[in-house]
């Protein structure tokens, strides 16, 4: 065991070794890389770096639905098909962060216990830390740790969603979106958002009244959308039982070969990136203004200014961003 | 959105053995919650290999076990034997529940550091989890 009992003893050659054993298949440094890049410490950007080259080997799978849809129970009988044919697996399970508190309750390994002896499997709660869109904002970066540990396949399990959380489609290769007989009447499925984001359709609870019902009222709903060459399948699982699970299992290859068939796999990983660096330089931005508003005399004066109702909001933006170039 | 970066404190409550009372263990999970932790609750009838493994893979800092079955003595020390043999020697351990005031010494002594009976307010055990977990940085 190797561990430095006292913080920071020189960021860069603990990274380096850090990441080291990281491609090693050492579990402990895993998980704390993991917590490294969650944290979003300075050394996490040198952890990223080191490691991403060793990134892309794993299938990236997103399965997002509303709370007490399944999404967990669903994870285990996927998880359970995939390690009886030899694939390694990690997830990440996503659940709320307290607005009041900060602090969170992760529950979702509760019902993942069955794989805590096998070291094909990796489990990783994560809370959302404040983001909204049904991730956390370092979700995409320990998705790629987790990667370059080796494993086969990364599964992102997001926090319940309503109808706008559609962060993990930005993320995944492959979207599953659950949805359960009995919530809503056929306006709630009109509605845009998850439905539009989703690759494949997952009616669980389908031995439940109303699951043929929902199914017809989503086919209606997809013939309704035009999209270019992937028309989202709809399958029915039982979850709990593992019913229907194998096929979902084949739409998810479907979809797959899809994917890498017509380049669009390719696509979805520039369109990703794109979005990932205008995030993450937002992120340096904002961390910069506030660098010019708090304790600043000049922005303290415009402030008043305000108050006064001399000027406007905008003007004031206006001038914080032309004091932004060095 | 920004995310504040700061330290969260990440516990896991674990129930081992076999008595099938988590009332206490859910309250703590709740007041840790409330406290600003991410709290890991993984239910009954834990093994001691599950819960090392879990307090692996999630990176708790602190692991939190709540007994009543009487059956701490033989299990603890096994928790500790799991969490060394995966190098998580620096997680703090804390144990709650029916604890005999004979064996609260010698569970101190095995490694857990607090340890903490019935009616203990929940401020104390928040404020000892906060001062002694490990600090960060941590390899």
């Amino acid at each position: 065991m190797t561990r430095t009992p006292t913080a920071e003893p020189g960021p860069a050659p603990a990274v380096a070794d850090l990441a080291t054993r990281v491609l090693a298949g050492d579990r402990l440094a895993l998980t704390r890389a993991i917590t490294r890049v969650e944290n979003g410490r300075r050394e996490a950007a040198a952890l990223l770096q080191a490691l991403t080259p060793h990134t892309g080997h794993a299938y990236l799978l997103g399965i997002t639905g509303p709370p007490g849809g399944g999404k967990s129970t669903l994870t285990t009988a996927l998880v359970t098909l995939l390690r009886a044919r030899g694939d390694t697996v990690a997830i990440i399970a996503v659940d709320p962060t307290s607005a009041l508190s900060g602090g969170a309750l992760l529950g979702d390994r509760i019902r993942m216990l069955e794989f805590y002896d096998d070291p094909g499997v990796f489990i990783r709660s994560m809370a959302s830390r404040g983001v909204l869109g049904g991730l956390s904002a370092t979700t995409g970066d320990v998705a790629r740790v987790l990667d370059a540990f080796g494993f086969d396949w990364v599964i992102i399990e997001t926090v319940g969603v309503g109808q706008g959380e559609v962060a993990v489609a930005g993320l995944a290769d492959t979207t599953l979106l659950i949805e359960v007989p009995g919530l809503g009447d056929d306006v709630q499925a009109i509605k845009a958002g998850v439905l539009e984001v989703a690759d494949i359709l997952v009616i669980n609870k389908a031995d439940k009244e109303g699951a043929t019902k929902l199914a017809t009222t989503l086919r209606g709903m997809l013939s309704l959308a035009h999209t270019p060459g992937w028309s989202p399948p709809i399958v029915q699982t039982v979850a709990a039982t593992g019913q229907g699970v194998p096929e979902l299992l084949a739409a998810i290859a479907n979809h797959r070969g899809y994917l890498e068939h017509s380049g669009a796999r390719t696509d979805r990983t520039r369109a990703r990136l794109r979005a990932e660096v205008l995030d993450r330089a937002q992120e340096l931005l904002t961390a910069r203004l506030l660098g010019l508003m708090d304790g600043d005399a000049g922005f303290t004066a415009a402030l008043a200014q305000l108050v006064a109702r001399e000027r406007d909001p905008a003007s004031v933006a206006a001038d914080l961003v032309a004091r932004l170039a060095p | 959105m920004v995310t504040a970066i700061e330290r969260k404190i990440r516990v896991l409550v674990a129930k081992p053995g076999l008595d099938g009372h988590d009332r206490g263990a859910k309250v703590i999970a709740r007041a840790l919650r409330d406290a600003g932790m991410e709290v890991i609750y993984t239910g009954l009838h834990q093994t001691p290999e599950m819960i090392a493994e879990a307090a692996l893979q999630e990176d708790v800092d602190a692991v939190g076990l709540s007994i009543l079955s009487g059956a701490h003595m033989a299990l603890f020390p096994r928790v500790l034997a799991e969490l060394h043999k995966r190098g998580m020697d620096d997680v703090l351990v804390c144990a709650g529940g029916i604890i005999p005031p004979d064996d609260v010494e010698p569970v101190r002594q095995m490694g857990i550091k607090g340890v903490f009976g019935p009616g203990t307010p929940m401020d104390e055990v928040v404020t000892f989890i906060r001062a002694n977990v490990r600090p960060e940085g941590h390899a």
